[in-house]
C-alpha cells in the first residue's frame, strides 16, 4: 500500500506559494554553513536553557529538543481559515464546559452519553454548580491539527489544561530572527512575541469580582525538577509576574497569599501548571505536597481565579473529542469548520470488531494517555506488537480509541543527507478570557526520522518555525 | 425533635506546628426534616475564611490558624428540631447529577465477595425501593457491628470479608453493592442521638441511594433503619474519606493524634 | 521579592563563598605538604584544614587517617561531602537555575560555565588534575560569578540577599579559620610566640590570599596582636570581621530603607558591627581569642536565623 502524502512546499515539481521565496534560501546554503547555523541555534539555546526532560528515561536531563531551521509556512488565507476554526472549537469547548458543570444541557438532550461525561476521571464533582469568571473554564486551549491537504485540515485532540511548548513558539521566532534576518527582510512574516501581553491580558481579564485593583497574577510550578520548568520560568519573565510553587503560597480569610520579603502579598490569578489532583490537598489527592491546602475553599468561595479551572479536563479527554463537532453544533449553532478525525471508540461493540479486524492500518490509543506513549502506530508496527497491543485492548477496551492513520503532510526538514520531506503537526495556543485571541503562528512538531508519524518530543520529534505572511 | 449537639475534635502535635487550614463541613444540610435553632462552629485562635455552599448542596468553611501551636480544637455546639421524612431527601439543592455517583473509589471498589452480596440481596425484589431496603438489611447481617475491628483505610471488601465494622464499613459495603448494580450511592456524615441502648460511635455515618421517582434517600444498615427525628444530616461525598467533616493539614513534621468527643441529646419540652 | 527567591538567591552566594573558602584551604594544605614538616609534621596541618572546613568527622568515617590525595579528592570533589567545591558549586549553579530570571545572562553563564566545566573536570583521570589547577580555577570562578553580578545586576532587594549570603558566609569562615588556627594547632601555651607560631600564622594569612596585604599594612614582625587586628578590627582586610559585618549591615540598611521597614535583623548587625568598631586588640585578648571567636560565630548565625526569620522564611507578616 503506498500513501501518498500532501507536500506543502512543492505542488509536483512547483514551488507553492508560501514558500517561493525559500527555494533560493534552502539552496544558497552549502552544507558547511547549514551545519555552522545548527551549531550556533544549538548553541543559543543552550545558553537561552531551554531544555527539557525526558520522563522515564536516563540520560542526558538537559537535553535540547532537535530544533530544526527549514521553517513552516502558511498564506495569510490559508491561517485566517484555521484561525476561524480553532476559535470556534476553543469556544464550543468551554460552552461546554459551563454546561456539564451547570445544567447539563447537552445529556439532557441526549448530544453525547452522560457516562462519558458524569462516570469521567476527569469531572470534577467538587466544581459541579459554580461557574468561573466570564463563564471561562480553558483559558490556553493547545489544539493539536494535522494536515492531509491543501485545504484539508484535521484535529487529532484538544488540549484543555495545561498545554506546553509556547516557549519553543516563542524561541523557535527568536532564534531564527537572529540567525536569519534576511529571510524576514524578503517575507513579510507576521510576529507572535505579542503572546506573552495576549496571555497576561487574558489572565488579568478573569481576575475575580472580589478583585478591586490591577490584579496580582501567578504562575504554579510543581517545581524546579519538573520537565517543563524552563516554560514556566520563562512565561513569569515575559509577563513580569512571579513564578511560584505550592510551598509559597498559603490561604487565610478567603484569599490566597504568596510569601514575600515584603510580608504576604495577596494573589488574584493562578496560571497553574499543575494536574488538577495536586492543586489542593484538602480537595484531592490528600498526599499532594505541590499543591496549596485550602485553595479550592477559595476558588470556590470566588475569592481567587484558577487558570485553567479544575474539571476543565473533561473536555480533553480522547473519548468525549468524538463529540466535539456536535458541540459546536448544538451551542454555537454553526457547522464545524475543523474537522475531527474518524474515530472509533473501542468500548463499542461493533467499533471493537472493526478496530481488531484493522489493527495494521489504525492508531490506537489510550483515552487518558498523552505524550505518544502507550499507543499503537498500526502501519509502522511489527505483527509481534499488534498481537500484544490487541490483548491490552481487548483486556480494557474503554480504554482506547482508534484512528486512521492520516496522511500527515510533508515540510521539507535539513537531515544529514540535505533536505528532504518530513512529517508535521501543529499545535496553535489559543487564549480566552474576555476575548479571545490567537496569535499569528504555533508550535510545529516535525517527525525527524524518515517515514516516521510521531512528532512527540519524547518519541524523537524535534521544532521548527511556523510562519503565517502578512498579505 | 429538638436535639443538641456538642462535638469537640481535638488535634494534638508533639512538637509544635507552623500552621493548620482546615476545612468544615460541619453545618446542618439545607432540606426538610431539619431545621437549625442555633449552630456554632469555631477553632480555637483560628481566623474564619472562605465559606460557601458545595454542588453537592453542603456548607463549607474554611479556618486557618498561625502557629506555633500544639493543639487544635474544633468545636461545634447548636440544636436543630428535626421531623420525619422517612429517609427521603427533600428540598435540598444540589447541583452533582446523581450519575456522579456511580464512580467508584479506593474505599469502594467491587469485588467478588460484594457482587455475590448485591445479587443474593435483591433476590426478589419488587421495585427501586424494595431492592434498596433488601440491599441495605443484607449488609446489616452481612457485616456484624463491632468497634475496632476495622480502621479509616479499610475498604468495602476488607469489612465484607471480616465480616465485621463500623459505621463507616457498612456505609461502604452498601455503597459498593449499589454502585455495582448501578444504582448511584453515596456516603453521608452527620449525627445520631443513639439513646442508652443503641449503637454510637464519635460521629455517624450512613448511605444515600438514589430512587428513581423519589430521589436520595437515607439507609444506615449499621441501625437498621432509615434517618429518622434522631439523625441530622451535615454533608456527603463518594466514600467516608470524601465526605468528611473535617480535613486539614497542619504544617510542620509531627505527629498528630486526635481525640474526639460528641454529645447528641434529645432537649426536654 | 518571593521569599523562596530570595533565599535561593542568599545561597547562590553562600555555596559560591564556601567554595573559594574551600579552595583555599586545599592551596594551603599543598604549600604546607612541600615544606618540610616542623615537629608535628604536616600530617595535623591536613588534619586541622579538615578541622577549620568542619569536615573532619565526615572525612574520618570515610577514610580514616588524612592522607594527602584522599582530601583532596574530599574537599574538591566528593558530592557525599556537603562543602565540597563540587558540591557547593552544583548547589549554587541550581539555586540559580530556579531563579534565572532574577539574574542577569551575565551571571547565569558565570554559574552555568563553572558547573559545566565542574562537570568536565570531573571526567578527567585524577592523575590530570593537579590541586593547584583546581584551586586557581575554583578561584578564577568563583571571581567571575562575583565580578558578572557586581557589573550587571541590578542594585534592587535580590541584589541585597547575593550580598547578604556573601558577607555573612565570610564573616563565619573567616572566624571559623582563625579559630581553628588558635585552638587546634597551638593547643599548648608555650607555642604561642615561637618560631613554629610565626609560620602558622602565615599559612593563616595565606589561606585568607592575605599575606601581602598584611605585609603592606603593618610591616615588620609577624605577632599574634597584629593578626588578630588585620583579621578582626582592620576595616582595609576584604575578609576581616569587621568587613565582613559592616557589607552585611550595608545590606540590612538597603533592604530596610527599600521595603520601609526596619527589622531585629538591621538592629541584630549594627549592634555586631558597633561593638567590633569600638573593640580593641586588647579586649579581644582579654576575652580570650577562642572565647571571642566562638561568640562571633554564635552572634553571626543568630544574625543570619533573623534574616531568615525576617525575609527568608516567608513566615513574616
Amino acid at each position: 500500500m503506498t500513501t501518498t502524502y500532501f507536500n506543502e512546499m512543492y505542488d509536483g515539481g512547483a514551488v507553492r506559494p508560501p514558500y517561493a521565496r525559500l527555494q533560493d534560501w534552502m539552496q544558497s546554503m552549502p552544507a558547511e554553513l547549514r551545519q555552522m547555523k545548527q551549531a550556533e541555534a544549538e548553541t543559543l539555546f543552550r545558553r537561552i536553557g531551554i531544555t527539557f526532560a525526558v520522563y522515564g528515561e536516563g540520560g542526558d536531563p538537559d537535553r535540547l529538543i532537535p530544533f530544526d531551521m527549514f521553517p513552516r509556512v502558511f498564506l495569510q488565507e490559508e491561517w485566517r481559515r484555521l484561525e476561524r476554526g480553532i476559535k470556534q472549537r476553543a469556544r464550543a469547548l468551554n460552552a461546554f464546559l459551563v454546561d456539564v458543570y451547570g445544567r447539563g444541557e447537552i445529556v439532557r438532550a441526549g448530544r453525547i452519553p452522560s457516562r462519558l461525561v458524569y462516570r469521567n476521571e476527569a469531572y470534577e464533582k467538587a466544581v459541579a454548580g459554580f461557574v468561573p469568571p466570564r463563564g471561562v473554564y480553558s483559558h490556553i486551549v493547545g489544539i493539536d491539527i494535522v494536515r492531509t491537504g491543501p485545504n484539508d485540515f484535521y484535529v487529532l485532540e484538544d488540549n484543555c489544561r495545561t498545554p506546553s511548548g509556547v516557549s519553543y513558539m516563542l524561541e523557535n521566532r527568536e532564534i531564527m530572527m537572529r540567525m536569519f534576518p534576511g529571510l524576514f527582510q524578503s517575507n513579510r512574516i507576521e510576529p507572535v512575541d505579542g503572546y506573552s501581553d495576549l496571555l497576561r491580558r487574558t489572565l488579568a481579564s478573569v481576575a475575580p469580582a472580589k478583585c478591586d485593583r490591577d490584579p496580582v497574577i501567578v504562575i504554579l510550578t510543581p517545581g524546579h525538577f519538573n520537565s517543563a520548568y524552563y516554560e514556566h520560568s520563562f512565561l513569569a519573565d515575559l509577563m513580569g509576574v512571579e513564578l511560584v510553587e505550592g510551598a509559597d503560597l498559603f490561604v487565610e480569610h478567603g484569599f490566597v497569599w504568596m510569601r514575600t520579603t515584603e510580608g504576604p502579598k495577596k494573589v488574584d490569578v493562578i496560571y497553574r501548571r499543575i494536574d488538577d489532583s495536586f492543586l489542593d490537598p484538602l480537595c484531592f489527592r490528600p498526599d499532594s505536597m505541590l499543591g496549596v491546602p485550602g485553595l479550592m475553599d477559595v476558588y470556590r468561595s470566588g475569592g481567587v481565579t484558577i487558570c485553567s479551572a479544575p474539571g476543565a479536563g473533561v473536555a480533553d479527554d480522547k473519548a468525549v473529542y468524538t463529540f466535539v463537532p456536535d458541540m459546536v453544533r448544538f451551542y454555537l449553532g454553526e457547522e464545524p469548520i475543523l474537522q475531527n478525525v474518524p474515530t472509533w471508540q473501542c468500548g463499542k461493540a461493533d467499533d471493537l470488531k472493526h478496530v481488531l479486524a484493522n489493527l495494521p492500518e489504525l492508531v490506537v490509543k489510550e483515552v487518558h494517555g498523552s505524550g505518544g506513549y502507550g499507543m499503537l502506530v498500526g502501519p509502522k508496527a511489527t505483527k509481534e506488537q499488534i498481537a500484544v497491543f490487541a490483548d491490552r485492548i481487548k483486556a480494557d477496551p474503554g480504554n482506547y480509541i482508534a484512528q486512521p492513520t492520516l496522511a500527515l503532510s510533508t515540510v521539507p526538514t535539513f537531515v544529514d543527507e540535505g533536505v528532504a520531506p518530513r512529517h508535521v503537526d501543529l499545535r496553535p495556543y489559543c487564549l480566552v478570557g474576555e476575548r479571545i485571541e490567537l496569535v499569528p503562528g504555533g508550535l510545529t512538531r516535525v517527525a525527524l526520522t524518515e517515514g516516521s508519524l510521531v512528532v512527540n518530543s519524547s518519541q524523537g520529534g524535534g521544532v521548527k518555525d511556523t510562519w503565517v505572511l502578512a498579505e | 425533635m429538638i436535639l443538641s449537639v456538642t462535638h469537640v475534635t481535638t488535634y494534638r502535635y508533639d512538637a509544635p506546628v507552623r500552621g493548620a487550614v482546615q476545612s468544615l463541613r460541619l453545618t446542618p444540610s439545607l432540606c426538610d426534616g431539619q431545621r437549625v435553632i442555633r449552630w456554632q462552629i469555631g477553632v480555637e485562635g483560628g481566623m474564619r475564611g472562605a465559606a460557601f455552599r458545595d454542588g453537592a448542596g453542603d456548607w463549607i468553611e474554611s479556618w486557618s490558624l498561625r502557629g506555633p501551636a500544639t493543639e487544635i480544637a474544633v468545636s461545634v455546639s447548636g440544636e436543630v428540631a428535626t421531623t420525619d421524612m422517612a429517609g427521603v431527601l427533600r428540598g435540598h439543592r444540589e447541583q452533582v447529577p446523581p450519575e456522579v455517583y456511580l464512580r467508584d473509589t479506593a474505599s469502594t471498589r467491587s469485588e467478588a465477595g460484594l457482587v455475590d452480596l448485591a445479587h443474593a440481596g435483591i433476590e426478589g425484589a419488587t421495585g427501586a425501593l424494595d431492592r434498596a431496603h433488601r440491599l441495605a438489611a443484607a449488609v446489616a447481617e452481612a457485616v456484624a457491628y463491632k468497634p475496632g475491628a476495622t480502621e479509616a483505610h479499610t475498604t468495602a471488601a476488607e469489612a465484607l470479608a471480616l465480616g465485621e465494622g463500623v459505621c463507616q464499613d457498612h456505609a461502604h459495603v452498601l455503597i459498593a453493592c449499589a454502585r455495582l448494580l448501578e444504582t448511584p450511592a453515596r456516603y453521608v456524615s452527620g449525627y445520631l442521638e443513639a439513646g442508652s441502648d443503641m449503637a454510637q460511635e464519635a460521629a455517624h455515618a450512613w448511605a444515600e441511594l438514589w430512587i428513581e421517582g423519589l430521589g436520595w434517600v437515607g439507609f444506615d444498615p449499621a441501625n437498621a433503619c432509615c434517618p429518622d427525628t434522631r439523625y441530622i444530616r451535615l454533608g456527603s461525598g463518594l466514600d467516608a474519606q470524601d465526605a468528611a467533616p473535617v480535613r486539614g493539614v497542619a504544617r510542620g513534621r509531627v505527629t498528630e493524634s486526635l481525640d474526639v468527643s460528641v454529645a447528641v441529646a434529645a432537649v426536654q419540652q | 521579592m518571593l521569599s523562596r527567591t530570595a533565599a535561593n538567591l542568599f545561597w547562590i552566594a553562600r555555596y559560591m563563598e564556601r567554595a573559594e573558602t574551600m579552595a583555599r584551604l586545599l592551596e594551603v594544605g599543598a604549600r604546607i605538604a612541600l615544606l618540610p614538616s616542623a615537629g608535628h609534621g604536616y600530617r595535623s596541618e591536613w588534619d586541622s584544614l579538615l578541622q577549620a572546613s568542619g569536615t573532619a568527622d565526615g572525612f574520618a568515617k570515610k577514610y580514616g587517617d588524612p592522607v594527602q590525595r584522599n582530601i583532596e579528592s574530599y574537599l574538591f570533589f566528593d558530592h557525599d561531602n556537603s562543602s565540597s567545591v563540587a558540591t557547593c558549586i552544583g548547589r549554587a549553579r541550581e539555586n540559580a537555575r530556579i531563579v534565572r530570571t532574577a539574574l542577569t545572562s551575565q551571571v547565569w553563564d558565570a554559574l552555568n560555565t563553572a558547573f559545566q566545566e565542574m562537570k568536565a573536570l570531573e571526567r578527567l583521570p585524577r592523575s590530570e588534575t593537579e590541586l593547584s589547577r583546581l584551586t586557581e580555577w575554583t578561584m578564577r570562578h568563583a571571581a567571575m560569578v562575583r565580578g558578572a553580578i557586581d557589573a550587571t545586576l541590578l542594585r534592587n532587594d535580590g541584589w541585597d540577599f547575593l550580598g547578604l549570603g556573601y558577607k555573612l558566609e565570610r564573616a563565619d569562615n573567616t572566624a571559623r579559620l582563625m579559630d581553628v588556627k588558635y585552638y587546634v594547632l597551638l593547643p599548648k601555651v608555650d607555642f604561642v610566640g615561637s618560631g613554629l607560631d610565626n609560620y602558622q600564622w602565615t599559612t593563616l594569612l595565606r589561606a585568607m590570599s592575605s599575606h601581602r596585604a598584611f605585609h603592606w599594612a603593618y610591616g615588620g614582625d609577624i605577632t599574634a596582636g597584629k593578626i588578630a587586628h588585620f583579621l578582626i578590627l582592620n576595616p582595609q582586610c576584604p575578609r576581616s570581621l569587621i568587613t565582613s559585618t559592616g557589607g552585611a549591615v550595608e545590606h540590612l540598611d538597603r533592604l530596610a530603607r527599600g521595603y520601609h521597614a526596619s527589622t531585629p535583623a538591621q538592629s541584630k548587625g549594627r549592634s555586631l558591627l558597633g561593638e567590633l568598631s569600638e573593640m580593641t586588640v586588647e579586649d579581644i585578648f582579654d576575652e580570650g581569642l577562642h572565647e571571642f571567636l566562638s561568640r562571633f560565630i554564635g552572634e553571626v548565625s543568630k544574625l543570619t536565623a533573623l534574616v531568615g526569620e525576617v525575609y527568608l522564611s516567608g513566615e513574616a507578616r
